[in-house]
């Protein structure tokens, strides 16, 4: 038995909404691959917990009108993975979530969940960054939107007004289209392991594929939230195609992260890691996107 | 606190049931409790040791982190769904023996519904996937290398049976 006070099963989103003003000391639960464990553990113990995990309409990944990527935010780590739109579109997202936990866990942990904890560490996050995803919320007040950048606030801290939830990620045709990506997660082990570091990195190049048009970097665990390394997008931006443009680029993300010393990794390793991760998911990037490193 | 029951309603290993649970109950604990199927272990209870693992509608799920509130509607398979109209035990647990993949047994209920799962997309998985999709089990005992080559070796067969009988038609 899991110690929790009351559960309330929201069954669309209005009805989750109204469950929420009814029960301001309530939290969210979607697939609970967080909140459940940490009500074993002791930390949310005695919660009151409104479920959404029932509601369906939350699911599934599609073009919207505007052919922006459309990702419910119960979508599991698995459907993301396995949906068309996400391996014609934007690929890595599938790679990232496929990273997270084990099997079982990407069947039930959802991308909702995954960022609404506000945890550096969220596999999806720093793809999510990186690709300048937007984020729906739905609240008393309507549907709002608004950059993933903003979402997120401190560590844990998301910006989800009272009775608010998220009900879907969105990824603008803009931030995808043309573009191609990598992710790198550094970490122990090969499953079932939080990363030491992860790095999500995309281009978009020229026509002839000589020079970077876009580049775009952001990490997990870098700093108390996912964070862009801006000063490296600029460094790269505008360049050449070449090994020193990768170099440049890789180096200047020490102006932007501030990783820490944690039982995981030390500073200094986790800087050295970051550079390196930069460089070769750039270069992955550069051939996913048909250009060439000539050396 | 007033204590808070649900009904629910649904399919295990391909019988209809209900029941009412208290809400604070997970699936492993309505599983064991309600309907005695003890082949759903409780290894960690936090979603990291797979010993609980059952497919609902068709994936598989940690039991021990999925409340049994939410089962309702759901189609849930345990080991002892595998068992034949006589009693008869499944080919891939029979694997499972042969390729000495069981040692103390704990963690093999939930090994073996990982392996039904891949072994129902009928499909040849590379030995990089197959090592990937039975990675969210612990297991104390065997090393895990008996355990690999008991799914491989029975995909492999089903595969062959499964074209035998098309080239039959
Ligand atoms: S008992 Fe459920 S994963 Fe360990
Ligand atoms: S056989 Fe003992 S834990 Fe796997």
């Amino acid at each position: 038995m899991y110690d929790i006070k009351a559960l309330y099963e929201a069954e669309s989103i209005p009805d989750a909404v109204r469950l929420l003003q009814e029960h301001p000391e309530a939290q969210i639960i979607a697939g609970g691959s967080d909140v459940l464990v940490q009500i074993r553990e002791g930390k949310r113990a005695g919660a009151e917990l409104v479920s959404i995990y029932g509601i369906d309409e939350m699911r599934g990944v599609c073009l919207d009108g505007e052919g922006a990527i459309r990702i419910g935010s119960l979508t599991s780590f698995s459907h993301i993975a396995a949906s068309p739109v996400i391996r014609e579109h934007i690929p890595v997202l599938g790679e990232a979530v496929s990273l997270v936990g084990g099997p079982q866990i990407r069947n039930i942990g959802t991308i909702g969940g995954n960022t609404c904890n506000g945890v550096t560490s969220a596999d999806s996050a720093s793809t999510l960054f990186a690709w300048d995803a937007e984020v729906e919320l739905t609240g008393p007040e309507g549907i709002r939107r608004i950059p993933i950048r903003e979402f997120y606030i401190r560590a844990g801290k998301v910006d989800l007004k009272p009775a608010e939830l998220q009900t879907a990620i969105l990824i603008p045709k803009k931030a995808y289209e043309g573009y191609h990506g990598n992710y790198i997660k550094y970490a122990m082990r090969e499953a079932m392991d939080i990363a030491n570091l992860g790095c999500s990195v995309n281009v978009s190049l020229t026509g002839d594929k000589k020079t970077i048009r876009d580049v775009r970097i952001a990490y997990g665990v870098a700093g108390p939230i996912p964070m862009r390394a801006e000063t490296a997008e600029k460094t790269a931006r505008g360049r050449e195609v070449n090994p020193e443009t990768v170099k440049a680029f890789a180096r200047a993300v020490l102006e932007d992260i501030h990783p820490r010393d944690s039982w995981r990794a030390a500073k200094a390793f986790r800087e050295h890691i970051a550079v390196e991760m930069a460089k070769r998911a750039l270069t992955t990037s550069i051939t996913l996107a048909g250009g060439e490193i000539r050396e | 606190m007033n204590k808070q029951y649900k009904l629910v309603r649904c399919t295990i290993n391909g019988k209809e049931r209900e029941t009412m649970v208290d809400v604070r109950a997970s699936l492993t604990d309505m599983l064991r409790n309600d309907f005695r199927l003890t082949s759903v272990k409780k290894g960690c209870e936090v979603g990291e040791c797979g010993a609980c693992n059952v497919l609902i509608n068709g994936e598989c799920f940690n039991s021990c982190i999925y409340l049994a509130a939410w089962a309702d509607g759901k189609e849930i398979l345990t080991l002892e769904g595998l068992e034949g109209p006589n009693g008869e035990i499944s080919d891939i647990q029979q694997a499972f023996i042969d390729e000495a993949a069981v040692q103390c047994g704990f963690c093999t209920p939930g090994a073996i519904m990982s392996a039904v799962e891949i072994l129902n997309e009928g499909r040849e998985l590379s030995d990089e996937e197959i090592r990937i999709r039975m990675s969210g089990h612990l297991c104390r005992c065997t090393g895990y290398e008996n355990i690999f080559r008991a799914v491989k070796k029975t995909m492999l067969k089903r595969l062959a049976a499964a074209s035998g009988n098309r080239q039959g038609e």
